[in-house]
This record gives structure tokens, sequence and C-alpha cells, in this order.
């Protein structure tokens, strides 16, 4: 480089574009972590050799040759079923208490966030002292409280807590009387199915007509009774075509019915408690982000309260409350794997735990234990993105 | 008050405000008020910040709740009844300092969002209304925008036009202007000259003296709580009475 009297650079360097450098810099950093990943994989690949493990997704068609606790929509028997099975059982439990957890920690959350702006003070101060007191005690600790505090001081089988005539509460879990459908019951979904197809006609009717007459129609309630109504027509017109089997209490075991291990409702319980606190506080933030303004000009033009809050404040609160709710999903989602301190049968416990002791292919078991988390949380994340952009504020 | 107006029947006189009082905790917030507003009366509220002048219009539409004294606003009582508290603030709207327009809805959603809920008024009739106003505060080419994208006097515009849809009998202004560029005050107040012309009976909370001057029937002087002193315009700059209200105006107009 050369530079003239007054010392300013002269002539084009390329060297001093920051494009230029931006480039260089990307090839550097790619290059080093090539280079690293080579040496990771190298390594491996060396000492696996050395001890004789198979590398390989080949132990996926092994027989398993354990027994699993609880085996959902599945059939599992210890000798015929191979790890790809226990993969899949895995999966299904993780999704089955996670789509639980979700639900439940969101209707918890929002429940709790909106009481705790309550002005009634007593209600104001039980959410409060909820919220604070499991925000506060690590979730592990929760888990082990449900699951060896409550659940398993529960009576022994002979001894269950009857709730109604046929829910029985014990050590082993709750068990109820269970549907077992006989021809004809598939009239009753496809009734549920039609309920929701007329619901959704009749909010776009109600919508049309109070653009039309100005007449606000009950969609809500409409749509509740005819989707409770209709399945029970439906049961009732086809002469109830199913058996309904009840819980048989045996001398060890209990036949018939069906039963909630303690493992799922301890692992339940933990999750859409601990994340329905940090939820509630979300709601409570995202309402209060809306300035006490917008409830004044509602209210100004007479609009009641109940209405306000459905027509003013949430749509104004759900676009604060969303992202940081997405995290507390995702959140659900991944601590559910600490299912393993409790024995409940998740992809965690089963493939990353037992059939990796099992097969000693601790590499292929954790990379496809981790594939899982990331894709399900990537599928969350795009999902509520989706949500947030069409409920986002337009500004200048 | 005259004899002339207290003769006047209830069918006259829009609001009346009866030896009202309000504490926030210990503190005294209002100290007896009385006020008479007659139908189409215009009344400028002025005195110094923190004066209560605003509180005392926002206990008219049960904005604030009054702990003491009778409020009758178009001869209904504001007691608790949440249903006596929804039909007062159906005939009465209000503008306020920061315009609060829903930012999630259009120009047009904001000015049909009440009268489509709360009068149940068919959309369509409902959406021409609100053309209709947001013609008189002349921007109804901004219909289709987000309050978010217009300037602070378009939107305080806009939130009269919202107002005025619920075709409310009297109306409220809480410093209207307050928040506003200089530039923008003038077309917020012919928005305002236009509608007292038109005989709304309005009560507004402001510092526009010159808007009190051309406009007002009567300007009220509020000072810690209390009516100090009430006149019409003319009398009540060149001849106050009282000493508080002859600082005030001193420095106000010194301003000015």
């Amino acid at each position: 480089m050369t530079t003239d009297i007054q010392g300013h650079a002269t002539g084009d360097s390329k060297l001093r574009d920051p494009r230029i450098r931006a480039v260089i810099y990307q090839i550097i950093v790619i290059t080093i972590i090539v280079l690293f990943a080579w040496y990771v994989a190298h390594n491996t690949i060396v000492n696996l050799d050395k001890r004789g493990i198979a590398s390989g997704f080949g132990f996926l068609s092994q027989p398993a040759g354990f027994g699993i606790g609880i085996v959902l929509l599945m059939d599992y028997s210890s000798q015929a079923s191979t790890h790809l099975d226990v993969l899949i059982i895995g999966i299904i439990n993780t999704l089955a208490v996670s789509l639980a957890g979700i639900v439940f920690a969101t209707i918890i959350g929002f429940i709790f966030g909106v009481l705790r702006l309550s002005k009634n003070w007593v209600v104001s101060k039980i959410a409060t002292v909820y919220i604070e007191v499991v925000r506060n005690i690590p979730l592990l600790v929760q888990l082990m409280f449900w699951y060896f505090a409550v659940l398993s001081t529960m009576p022994l089988v002979g001894d269950s807590i009857k709730f109604g005539e046929n829910v029985y509460i014990n050590n082993r879990g709750v068990n109820f009387p269970a549907v077992i459908p006989s021809s004809g019951f598939w009239v009753i979904p496809v009734a549920l199915l039609i309920a929701i197809v007329l619901s959704i006609g009749i909010r776009n009717w109600a919508h049309k007509r109070q653009d039309l007459t100005g007449q606000i129609f009950p969609v809500f309630l409409t749509s509740l009774g005819l989707i409770i109504i209709l399945p029970v027509l439906a049961a009732v017109v086809m002469g109830f075509p199913f058996n309904i089997s009840y819980p048989d209490f045996g001398r060890f075991s209990i036949n018939g019915g069906w039963s909630l291990e303690p493992e799922f409702l301890a692992l339940l319980f933990g999750l859409s408690i601990y994340t329905g606190a940090f939820i509630a506080e979300i709601v409570r933030s995202g309402i209060n982000s809306v300035s006490h303004g917008q409830t004044e000009a509602a209210h100004s033009l007479g609009i009641r309260p109940s209405m306000t809050m459905r027509l003013v404040i949430l749509p104004q609160a759900l676009r604060v409350i969303v992202p940081p709710l997405t995290s507390q999903y995702l959140n659900l989602v991944k601590n559910s794997s600490l299912a393993t301190a409790i024995g409940y049968a998740d992809i965690t416990a089963l493939f990353a735990g037992t059939s990796l002791n099992q097969t000693g292919q601790a590499i292929e078991c954790i990379l496809i234990t981790m594939l899982f988390y990331l894709a399900i949380s990537l599928l969350i994340s795009m999902f509520m993105n989706w949500y947030n952009k069409r409920i986002a504020l337009v500004e200048r | 008050m005259s004899e002339a107006a207290k003769k006047n029947t209830q069918e006259d006189v829009a609001i009346q405000i009866i030896g009202m009082h309000k504490w926030y905790g210990e503190f005294h917030v209002l100290k007896d008020i009385n006020l008479t507003v007659e139908r189409g009366e215009k009344i400028v509220v002025c005195g110094p910040s923190g004066s209560g002048k605003s509180t005392m219009i926002r206990c008219i539409n049960r904005l604030e709740e009054h702990q003491q004294g009778q409020i009758i606003v178009d001869g209904i009582e504001l007691t608790n009844d949440v249903k006596k508290i929804d039909e007062i603030r159906r005939e009465v709207g209000m503008v306020f300092q920061h315009f609060n327009l829903f930012p999630h809805l259009t120009v047009l959603e904001n000015c049909t969002l009440a009268p489509i809920w709360v009068r149940k008024t068919p959309k369509a009739e409902a959406e021409a209304v609100a053309m209709k106003f947001l013609e008189r505060v002349k921007i109804p080419e901004q219909a289709k925008k987000y309050p978010g994208q217009l300037s602070g006097g378009q939107q305080q515009r806009v939130a009269i036009a919202r107002s005025l849809c619920m075709n409310p009998r009297i109306m409220l202004f809480d410093e209207p202007t307050s928040a506003l560029d200089p530039e923008m005050i003038s077309e917020v107040l012919d928005t305002m000259i236009s509608l007292a012309e038109e005989g709304m009976t309005m009560i507004c909370v402001t510092h526009e003296m010159g808007f009190a001057k051309t406009v007002a029937d009567r300007v009220l002087f509020m000072d810690a709580g209390e009516i100090i002193e009430q006149a019409p315009p003319q009398e009540f700059f060149e001849n106050p009475q009282s000493e508080r209200t002859q600082l005030f105006l001193s420095q106000i107009l010194h301003n000015a």
C-alpha cells in the first residue's frame, strides 16, 4: 500500500473493502469448523475400531429384548420387537406427554395469569402464591414430589380410593372404565366431525348475519352444544355401539378398563404445573403491556369489560405473549426428558437410555434422540412464528 | 347561578353534579364540586396541573369513581349499577390526551367497533356512518390505514370521529391538544369548533385560551380540587375575581 504526503491511502486495495473482508473472514471460519469436524469424526471412528464397536444403524433391526412399562398405540413384545420399535414407542410417549402438557400448561397459565390481575385480593394472592412457589422449585424436585410423595403414597390396589362408581386411584395410577368400540362405532366420530364442521359453518353464518343485521349470535355456546349433543345422539340412534369394560380387581393386578400410570401422571402434573406458572407470568405481563388507556377508551365507548378484553386487550396482548409462549412450549418438550428420573418410558429413557446401554451404539442413539428433539422444536417454532406473523401489528 | 337556570326543567339539564367529593386514599382530589351543565352548553375547564380537572370529567363517565355526592347525566344518576353506567357511557363520548386509538384495528374498524358490538348496528350501516364522520373530520382517505400510520393530529381527529359514531349527546375532551405538535393543534381545534357550532354539549379540559374565548359559554377555573371561579369567557379573562385565577391567567397568557 502506498501513501501520499498527507498520509492518505492512495490507490484501491481490495483488502480495504468491507464486503471482501467479510467473505475472507467467512472462508477462514468455515475452514476451521470443517477441520474440527473432520478431526472429531476421524478420532471417533479410530476409537470405535479399536474397541471393536461397529458403527451404523443396523442395530435398529435387532430385537430389543427388554420390557417397556407404557406402550401406546402399538403392540410390543420383548422378544419380537426391535430397537426401531423401541424408538417409535419412545417418540409416541414423549409426544403424548408433551402434547397433553402443552394443553394443560396453556389452560393453567391463562387462568392463573388473568386471576393474578384480579381486583379480588384473595384470588390474586392465591395466584401469586402458586406462581412464586412453583417457579422457584426445580422441576426435577417437583417431578419427584409428584411421583414419590404424592402418587406412590396412594393406597394399595386393594384399598383404592373410589371416585363415583368406577374410577379408582391407587399406587399404580388411576383406573377408569374403557370404551371398546363394537360394530357401528364409526358413526360417533363422524357425528363429532359433522358437529365441528357445522360449528365452523355457524361461525361464518353468524359473522355474515352480524354484518347484515347487527344481531349477535351466541356462537360459542351453540358450538359447544352441537359438539356434545350430536355424538350423544349418534350413540343413542346406533343403540350404543360400544362395550364398556370396567376395571376388575384381581388379587395382584387389575384387568379391564383403562389406566393412567403414575409415571405418566407425575410427569404430566409436574410439566403442566411448572410450565403453567411461567405461562401465567407471560400472560400477565402481556395483558399489562396493553396501556390502560385502551381499556378506558373502550369503556368510554360503552363496551363492556368482558367484551373489552376480547375485542381490544387480548388481540394486542397476544402479540406480546406469543414469542415467549413459544419458548415455554419448547422448554416443556425438552423438559419431558426428565422422565428418566421417575421411570416414564420417553425417548430419552428408552432409546438414549436402555437401547443405548444394551447395544453400546452411543453415537447413533444420542444422534437420533437429538435430531428428534430438534425436529419437534423447529416444528413448534415454525407454527408459532406463523401465528405470530398473523397477529402482528401494522405500523408505518 | 341565575334564577332562570334554576327554573330549568330536567329536560334542559345535561349534567348535574351536586356536592361531589373524591379521594385517592388519603388525598382529597375533588372537594365539594357543584356544577350544572345545560344542553348545548360548552364549558372549558382550566387550572394548574394536578388541580383535579381531568379527574372531574372522568367521573362523569365513571372512568373514576366518586365517593360522595351525586352525578346525574341525562337524568340518570351514576351509581354502582353497571347497567346505568353502560347507559351513560353510550350517551357520553370522550376524547383523550393520548388519543387511545386501538392500534390493531384500521381507522374504519376503530370507528365501527362500538356501533357494531354495543349498538348492534349492521356492518354496512356502521361503516357508512363512520365514513360520514371521517369525512367531517376531513380524513376519509385514511379509513383503511392503521392508527400507527397517521400523524398525531390525524389520530386525534379519528378519535373524535370514533366517539361521534356512537351518536353521543355529550362530549368530554381531556386535554385533546396537549400531546400534539404545535402545527397540528389547529386542525383538531377546528374540528372541535365545528362540533360546538352544531350545538353539541361539550366539556373541554384545555389550556387553549383562544379556543375558550371563541367557543365557551362558561370557563371554569379549578385549583387544588375545587372550582374556584366560573364565568363567561369575556368576564373570566378580563375581570377575574380570585387571586389564584389572576395568578394562573398571568402565567398562562404571559407564555402565550
